[in-house]
């Protein structure tokens, strides 16, 4: 029986070795791996991990091509709901979702859905490298598949997109171009290059439409760029590929150029003719705990610090951008954003500790990044609450002062609230404290754009299809939802592109 | 590509450069600011707008030599282009929302320090546009480090040159001349200080004394300049405030220059260490 035999187990650096190199952790399966653990799935007839997966992927159907040895058609299968395998394998939480559901979970140990994703990823995103690409992207990307449900009559379907782009007709609009000589698509303009946008902007541009990216930084990529580490997520082998690969369905990005400021939503609408917009600009603005002394020299926000490490290259000494990790270093916060906080920190050498007000269990970061931060020697004080930062006499971080916490009564949602215990104060000494407390959109957007409402927590109203409280103007990805998932991100993302064409042809 | 169109020497290490940014130039107003890249590897680094052009479609940035960054970007010739230039960032100056009827009623003093003179020129020029009067004091060290006089000069009501070693003009700081001034008679009704937070602390001080109310320009550490990272974190009003996006223009009375001027200095002990490494970087021939 396939399911005796245990998971297959995944190489990784030794921890010793990569608390003092930023080199990705996980090597990932070896095809022979992947195949091994790929024919541990029972194939369920209801198969509960794809109900548990936020883009609902048929996992048993690209487990079992693997299995096959038929990675292209595995992609094939990953392509109809995701376009970043390689990424999401890496960073989804997979014990919550896919992998937490999984039937061989019960008794034992889940099917590595997450692994073998990321495999999948790897495979294509290597072979589209080489020459056979355009054929390959096509696979990635599921060719046709996802755009034929968008509303049934078929927007590539009078002429799918050539690879030269820009002549493709979208139906949308007749020939305008007085000589008849050349097309012009129909133009979407897409505010934010993180996970959200691009998958928006690609599935937009095999539609057949001119997509522009218009990214406030000097890269894309969002978070995927500035915020999660080299460790967790190569650069140069994951997310350059894919959005090289986006760039080649004809999108072009325009970094540099903040809405808002730069130009305006209704600058881009009314002036270069942009005919809808999608807006997938991220929750990016740190919080901080509002304490005594958060000022005092030595005090970042997570976002400062993995920002000055993973977009500015501030741990390669030929970059020149500076950081400072400091001797001693607490990280405030349990999700996956303080991981990333404390093991930069931990690789540029410095003793870490993550300081958190609950208890391991309710930690919300990805499982792995728990173990894997336990592994490289990331001390967890936990059900401990910091009340004040206390400077030396230079105005620098000398210690954190916390409180003991300890997990109170259930409230009516069940979740039982952490509460300080009277008299517990105690000091953690440190010269750097980094605040990981979660963050909010920003919002210049919603600012500077007329008619588009914002929730209470400061998220853009939106229904499920991305449609904002505007007409032609859609969201999705954290900007909507506040911080969450690159996976609910990307899926927003191709959910609003579909409503985006849906309204260009009704329009 | 963000080309530079032209490029010169106002001292020997304060340098002038027109680059050419279209979007940016066309959205720009006074007050605002702006982030280079000089290339690949470099850091963000934040100027003040010193002029825009969107006929032309480029700004003006003035750099001054001070580490390994700005060194770079004065190394880039006429004709090169920076890898990035993004803005513009920051709010207009608060000025921009005033009636012509109320400018009408106002006596502008700038007080300029330093590089912080270039960025006061769009601010004055603006209001000697829109009928405001306008003073500004130029304060440097000496003669030879004086910049934008001639500039200032033409859109000014009153220019006031100072120089620490008497050199040229005024003997003395800048604050100095702003009590002469106000000892000899003139009313001013709002100051304007730009230049090293030092300066603008004491122009505060001294704005306080003389009951001016005065707007001062922080340039903080900044990352992203959009609201993003926090290194821009300043206490204005015992409030928590991001100088990139709420500012970078603040109430001087409410400002804690201490807090700030420390918070400047946080990098000083990786900035000597990376002076160290790119020493060979500074004079790279291109
Ligand atoms: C450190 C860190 C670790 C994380 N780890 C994980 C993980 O392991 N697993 C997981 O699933 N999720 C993780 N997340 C969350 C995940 O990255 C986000 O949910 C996801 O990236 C959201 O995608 P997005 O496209 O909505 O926005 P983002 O990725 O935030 O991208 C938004 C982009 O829009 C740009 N932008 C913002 N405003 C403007 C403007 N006005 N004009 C132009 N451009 C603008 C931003 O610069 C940015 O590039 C992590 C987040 C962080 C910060
Ligand atoms: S639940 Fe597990 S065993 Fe069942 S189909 Fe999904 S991965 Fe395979
Ligand atoms: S510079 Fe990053 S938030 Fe202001």
């Amino acid at each position: 029986m396939a399911n005796r035999i245990p998971r297959v187990p995944v190489r990784e650096q030794d921890p010793k070795v990569r608390a003092t190199n930023f080199e990705e952790v996980c090597y990932g399966y070896s095809r022979e791996e992947a195949m091994l653990e790929a024919s541990r799935c029972l194939h369920c007839k209801n198969p509960r991990c794809v109900g548990a997966c936020p883009v609902n992927i048929q996992i048993p159907d690209f487990i079992e091509r693997i299995a096959q040895g038929d990675i292209p058609g595995a992609a094939e299968v990953i392509a109809r709901d995701s376009s970043l395998p390689a990424v999401c394998g890496r960073v989804c939480p997979q014990e919550t979702q896919c992998e937490g559901s999984c039937i061989l979970g019960v008794k034992g140990e889940a099917v590595a859905i997450g692994k073998l994703e990321r495999f999948v990823g790897d495979e294509i995103a290597d072979r589209s490298l080489g020459e056979q690409r355009p054929e390959v992207a096509g696979g990635r990307y599921g060719g046709g598949a996802p755009i034929k449900d968008a509303n049934g009559a078929a927007v590539t379907g009078v002429e799918p997109p050539s690879k030269a782009n820009g002549a493709a007709v979208t139906g949308v609009e007749p020939p305008s171009d007085a000589n008849g000589a050349a097309v012009t698509a129909t133009r979407v303009a897409i505010i934010g290059s993180g996970p959200a946008g691009l998958a928006c902007a690609s599935d937009l541009a095999k539609m057949g439409y001119d997509v522009t990216i218009f990214e406030a930084l000097h890269k894309a990529g969002g978070v995927l760029e500035y915020g999660i580490p080299e460790f967790r997520l190569p650069k140069d082998k994951v997310l350059k590929p894919a959005i090289e690969s986006v760039k080649a369905l004809g999108v072009k990005i325009e970094t540099n150029v903040i809405v808002g400021r730069t130009v305006t939503i209704d600058q881009l609408m009314d002036d270069e003719g942009f005919k809808a917009v999608f807006i997938g600009t991220g929750a990016g603005l740190p919080k901080f705990m509002g304490i005594p002394g958060e000022n005092y020299n030595g005090v970042f926000s997570a976002n400062e610090f993995l920002t000055r490490n993973n977009l500015m290259k501030a741990y390669r000494s030929d970059y020149m951008t500076p950081i400072h990790a400091g001797r001693k270093v607490c990280v405030v916060g349990g999700g996956n954003v303080a991981m990333d906080a404390a093991r930069t920190a931990l690789r540029l050498g410095a003793e870490v500790h993550i300081v958190y007000r609950r208890t391991e269990t309710e930690l919300p970061a990805r499982r792995e990044e728990v173990h894997h931060a336990k592994e490289e020697g990331i001390i967890f004080d936990l059900l401990t609450n910091p009340v004040e930062v206390l400077p030396d006499d230079k105005g620098w971080v000398r210690a954190l002062k916390c409180v003991r916490m300890e997990l109170g009564e259930p409230d009516e949602s069940g979740r039982r609230s952490p509460v300080a215990i009277p008299g517990s104060e105690f000091e953690i000494d440190a010269d750097t404290v980094i605040m990981a407390l979660g963050t909010s959109p920003n919002p210049l957007i919603a600012k500077t754009t007329a008619g588009l409402e914002t929730t209470r927590r400061g998220c853009l109203s939106a229904g499920p299809d991305g449609a904002t409280t505007r007409p032609g103007i859609f969201a999705g990805g954290d900007a909507v939802t506040g911080a969450a998932t690159v996976i609910l991100a990307m899926g927003a993302g191709r959910a609003a592109a579909k409503a985006i064409d849906e309204y260009l042809k009704n329009s | 590509m963000y080309t530079i169109l032209s490029k010169e020497m106002l001292t020997p290490n304060i340098c002038r450069m027109k680059v050419r940014a279209p979007r940016l130039a066309s959205s720009a107003k006074p007050g605002q600011f702006l982030i280079v890249r000089a290339d690949e590897k470099g850091e963000r680094i934040p100027l003040t707008i010193s002029d825009y052009d969107a006929a032309q479609g480029s700004v003006t940035i003035v750099t001054q030599q001070i580490g390994a960054s700005s060194a770079d970007i004065i190394s880039f010739e006429e004709g090169e282009a920076f890898a990035d230039v993004v803005g513009p960032l920051g709010l207009p100056s608060e000025f921009l929302t005033k009636s012509a009827e109320e400018l009408s009623a106002q006596h502008y003093v700038f007080i300029a320090g330093g590089l912080g003179t270039a960025p006061v020129y769009p601010q004055v020029k603006w209001l000697h546009e829109h009928g405001a009067k306008v003073d500004v004091i130029i304060g440097a060290r000496t003669k030879d480090l004086l910049i934008y006089t001639e500039e200032l000069g033409a859109v000014c009501d009153n220019l006031h040159i100072c120089t620490d070693d008497g050199s040229c003009g005024f003997h003395g700081v800048g604050t100095a001349k702003l009590e002469a001034l106000v000892a000899a008679g003139e009313k001013f009704t709002q100051a304007v200080a730009i230049g090293p937070m030092i300066m603008m602390k004491f122009a505060t001080l001294t704005c306080k004394k003389l009951g001016i109310p005065i707007v001062v320009s922080l340039n903080t550490l900044m990352v992203d300049g959009t609201g993003m990272c926090g290194a821009c974190r300043v206490t204005v009003g015992g409030k928590t405030r991001f100088a990139c996006v709420e500012g970078p223009e603040f109430d001087g009375y409410e400002v804690d220059f201490d807090e700030a001027m420390r918070r400047q200095g946080q990098y000083k002990a990786e900035e000597l260490e990376e002076k160290e490494h790119h020493v060979c970087r500074i004079g790279r021939g291109k």
